[in-house]
């Protein structure tokens, strides 16, 4: 399943890399829900989140910069960070 | 003058570190406070919390090179590691704590690294201590983007073919590799593969090697 990441900059303790916002990836595998960082780094109740692994093209994430477009970068990323891209 | 040079060298050549005369930082003055306070009251002793400390200096990298023997020795062990590499290395007997670990299996088509551009991330609780480039500012930063350049600073070089794989410990996962076995190490036992395991062929940046 294709998913973009949210390409948004909130402050605080944030575990969304910003090199991979407003990035488009596919769904390796979910890893389970794990208590949202946002609200745990500050000692508010956190609310259960689904964690996915994505997986980036490097041609989609550094453009030609890319050393290797086929090479790949996967990183953990919270569901309410990610929204789904229909198939085209 | 090859000395002749305003600070000492040490017998290997090398300048001798300063000492730390620096006043203590807030943290360490607040760390210093936290466990005084907590063996003044009674609930941890100083020897607990020095038997704590080296509870954890003394995990090291050989105990994911066991994992790594035993997954290319087993064929049924392999499996349980890729499909859930924190039961399967209870299942050995080491206590990895509440740690969610994935292994990741390096074969002729892909070759995966680990880091972790956000902090240091790293599977302490099996590898033990990062190693200190693991958590510079440059690895993190050049992991992701010219992975293939850092690794041949590594002494790694792929042929284009080879997909690589960077994996950024961006959350809540701890991240193991299973390195591609030697042709040359087939054969061996568990107890000797252990030996070829090196912490580096573990984050991607090393492959297995003989033992020296």
């Amino acid at each position: 399943m294709k998913v973009r990441v949210l390409s948004q900059w909130p402050p605080g303790h944030v575990r969304t890399p910003g090199y991979l916002r407003g990035k488009v990836g596919t769904i390796e595998r979910s890893v389970g829900t794990f208590n949202n960082p946002e609200q745990n780094a500050y000692r508010l109740t956190p609310t259960k989140n689904r964690l996915l692994r994505v997986r980036f093209r490097m041609s989609e994430v550094w453009g030609p910069r890319a050393e290797n477009p086929d090479d790949v970068v996967e990183a953990e990323i919270y569901e309410h960070w990610l929204e789904p891209l229909n198939a085209s | 003058m090859p000395h002749d040079h305003h600070e000492p060298l040490s017998p290997s050549g090398h300048p001798y570190r300063a000492d730390d005369d620096r006043d203590l930082t807030y943290w360490q003055v607040m760390e210093i406070a936290v466990r005084e306070l907590l063996i003044e009251k009674g609930h941890v002793s100083a020897t607990q919390i020095q038997d704590q400390i080296n509870t954890m200096d003394a995990r090291s990298p050989a105990n994911g090179a066991r994992l790594v023997a035993k997954a290319w020795t087993d064929p049924a062990f392999k499996y349980a590691l890729i499909e859930d590499a924190s039961q399967a290395s209870r299942e050995m007997g080491f206590d990895i704590g509440p740690m969610h670990l994935i292994a990741l299996e390096n074969t002729e088509k892909v070759h995966n690294v680990i880091v972790c551009t956000l902090c240091s991330c790293y599977p302490r609780n099996l590898l033990g201590l990062p190693p200190d480039w693991y958590k510079s500012r440059a690895y993190r930063s050049r992991a992701v983007v010219e992975p293939r350049k850092v690794l041949s600073e590594f002494g790694l070089e792929f042929n284009q073919k080879i997909q690589i794989r960077v994996h950024d410990s961006t959350a809540d996962m701890r991240y193991i590799i299973l390195p591609y076995q030697p042709a040359e190490s087939v054969g061996l036992s568990e107890a000797e593969l252990a030996n070829w395991v090196t912490r580096d062929s573990m984050i991607g940046v090393g492959l297995p090697r003989p033992p020296a």
